[in-house]
């Protein structure tokens, strides 16, 4: 874990005088580093951490994971993370299972998530293919996340369980079925796709996120 | 019902060889800078619309470890778009450290016929999503048979019968090379990867046979690869990428443009 000693004045900031402060939560879910770099390549610099004051003092957190649901929810329950998430008061970014675990239910390993969509997230059928992989579109967009963004855009997906649409989502993709494939509430947002792994228009998105 | 829109595309996979950190012979890169620098060639893959790559490790020396390690460090730093790294894999440790320093998913092959329960370790530990195992075979008297080791030791394992169990055991994708078709140029194993594909309801990509656009063609069509692998027509600028989706997309098959 880094040692990072967060002073709120931002002339002092960890950051070393880039913009903005980005926290990547780091809670043993994902591949992060991946996101991290996606970061750097837009010229801003991230930390990695789980330390509550840390995360608490960022200008725009990242909600990060790959893997199980139940497994992920249980290692956000040991650190008391689950307890923090959901109380941010800046910009939140959930990115594919971290979106899901955002949700009220996963169906993935019968676990509760955060709750900060109003929303249960349950399993492809096999009408499809199972996991989803490779590049689909979005669309419907409505959000300031895809400022630049076309319709129809292709984004890279790699997910077995979807978020149906709900009030809160503000893109859609099809894979058997049309499904959320962005949601937002307040100052959370959750997108299904790696926007660290789609490319320039993904990277984009990440850049949006990061000028909110 | 109605047939549900489909709109996930078919995916275009260069593969790199890589030793000791480097790419393997067989780059014909004018526009290079160093033609063995494989962060330098996945940047150009990437741009120019590749979907995904694969690393292909053969390194064999006690190094290997850290070298590919540092290598997928780099990658991850430059390289926008997902990646595999396959080669050697053996152990959870091993794909806990690739993982770790930025790799999207790996692809374990012997490893996984040798100790099949690695599959369901990685699976658990990691997720599915990043498992792909690779599997080589040959067809012999009408037979499809799993090889080992770069496809030189023939196994008594079915192909099919591999599919379904590596299937079951949490494997996300499923990587087909056949034998008879590598090095060929003369086309991808179409009947055997359609068999395959409705075997299975994991992705399968393709493997081993490209030498033109057409072939790339049938085998979404008619081998319904969900991915295509190639290395030395895309190295050797034989086909480019962004030629290649557009006949793709003119044969109405779906693409990233």
């Amino acid at each position: 874990m880094e040692e990072i000693k967060f002073n709120k004045s931002k002339e002092v900031s960890p950051f070393g005088g880039l913009k903005g402060g980005v926290v990547i939560i780091n809670y043993g879910a994902g591949n992060i580093q991946s996101i991290k770099f996606a970061i750097q390549r837009l010229g801003y610099e991230a930390v990695l951490s789980h330390d509550e004051e840390v995360i608490r003092n960022a200008d725009k957190v990242i909600f990060p994971g790959v893997g199980e649901a139940s497994s992920a929810m249980a290692m956000l329950k040991s650190t008391g993370l689950d307890k923090v998430i959901p109380t941010l008061k800046q910009p939140v970014l959930g990115i594919c299972l971290g979106m899901q675990l955002m949700c009220k239910y996963c169906e993935e390993g019968d676990t509760d998530g955060l709750n900060i969509f109003d929303v249960d997230v349950v399993k492809f059928d096999a009408r499809e293919k199972v996991p989803q992989i490779g590049w689909n579109q979005i669309e419907n967009l409505k959000s300031d996340l895809f400022k630049g963004i076309k319709e129809k855009e292709y984004m890279y997906l790699v997910h077995s369980y979807y978020v149906p649409i709900n009030e809160e989502t503000i893109a859609t993709t099809n894979y058997g079925i049309k499904y959320a494939s962005a949601l937002q509430e307040k100052n959370f947002y959750g997108v299904q796709f790696h926007p660290e792994k789609s490319s320039k228009a993904g990277e984009q998105i990440l850049k949006n996120f990061l000028e909110l | 019902m109605l047939k549900a829109i489909k709109m996930l595309t078919k995916r275009i996979i260069p593969c790199l060889d890589i030793k000791n950190g480097r790419t393997v012979k067989g780059v014909n890169f004018v526009d290079l800078r160093d033609a063995g620098d494989p962060v330098e060639l996945a940047e150009i893959y990437a741009n120019e619309g590749a979907d995904e790559l694969v690393f292909l490790d053969i390194t064999a020396t006690e190094q290997r470890r850290k070298t590919l390690a540092e290598l997928v460090m780099h990658v991850a730093e430059k390289v926008n778009i997902p990646f595999t790294v396959g080669g050697g894999i053996s152990s959870v440790e091993d794909v806990e450290i690739l993982l770790n320093s930025g790799a999207d998913k790996v692809s374990i092959n012997s490893s996984a016929v040798k100790n099949p329960q690695l599959i369901n370790d990685l699976a658990a530990r990691f997720g599915s999503q990043c498992v792909v195992v690779a599997i080589d075979a040959k067809q012999i008297d009408g037979e499809w048979i799993v090889h080992l080791v770069g496809g030189k030791v023939p196994t008594e394992i079915r192909l099919f019968d591999w599919a379904k169990e590596v299937e079951q055991r949490g494997a996300g994708e499923i990587l087909f090379t056949s034998m008879n078709h590598d090095g060929t140029k003369n086309g991808f194993a179409n009947v055997a990867l359609a068999y395959l594909s409705d075997l299975v309801n994991i992705p399968i990509i393709a493997s081993g046979g490209a030498g033109n656009m057409q072939h790339f063609v049938d085998t979404f069509i008619d081998g319904k690869a969900d991915a295509a692998l190639a290395a030395s027509v895309f190295h050797f600028k034989e086909i480019e990428i962004i030629d290649l989706k557009k006949e793709l997309k003119n044969n109405n098959i779906a693409v990233r443009l």
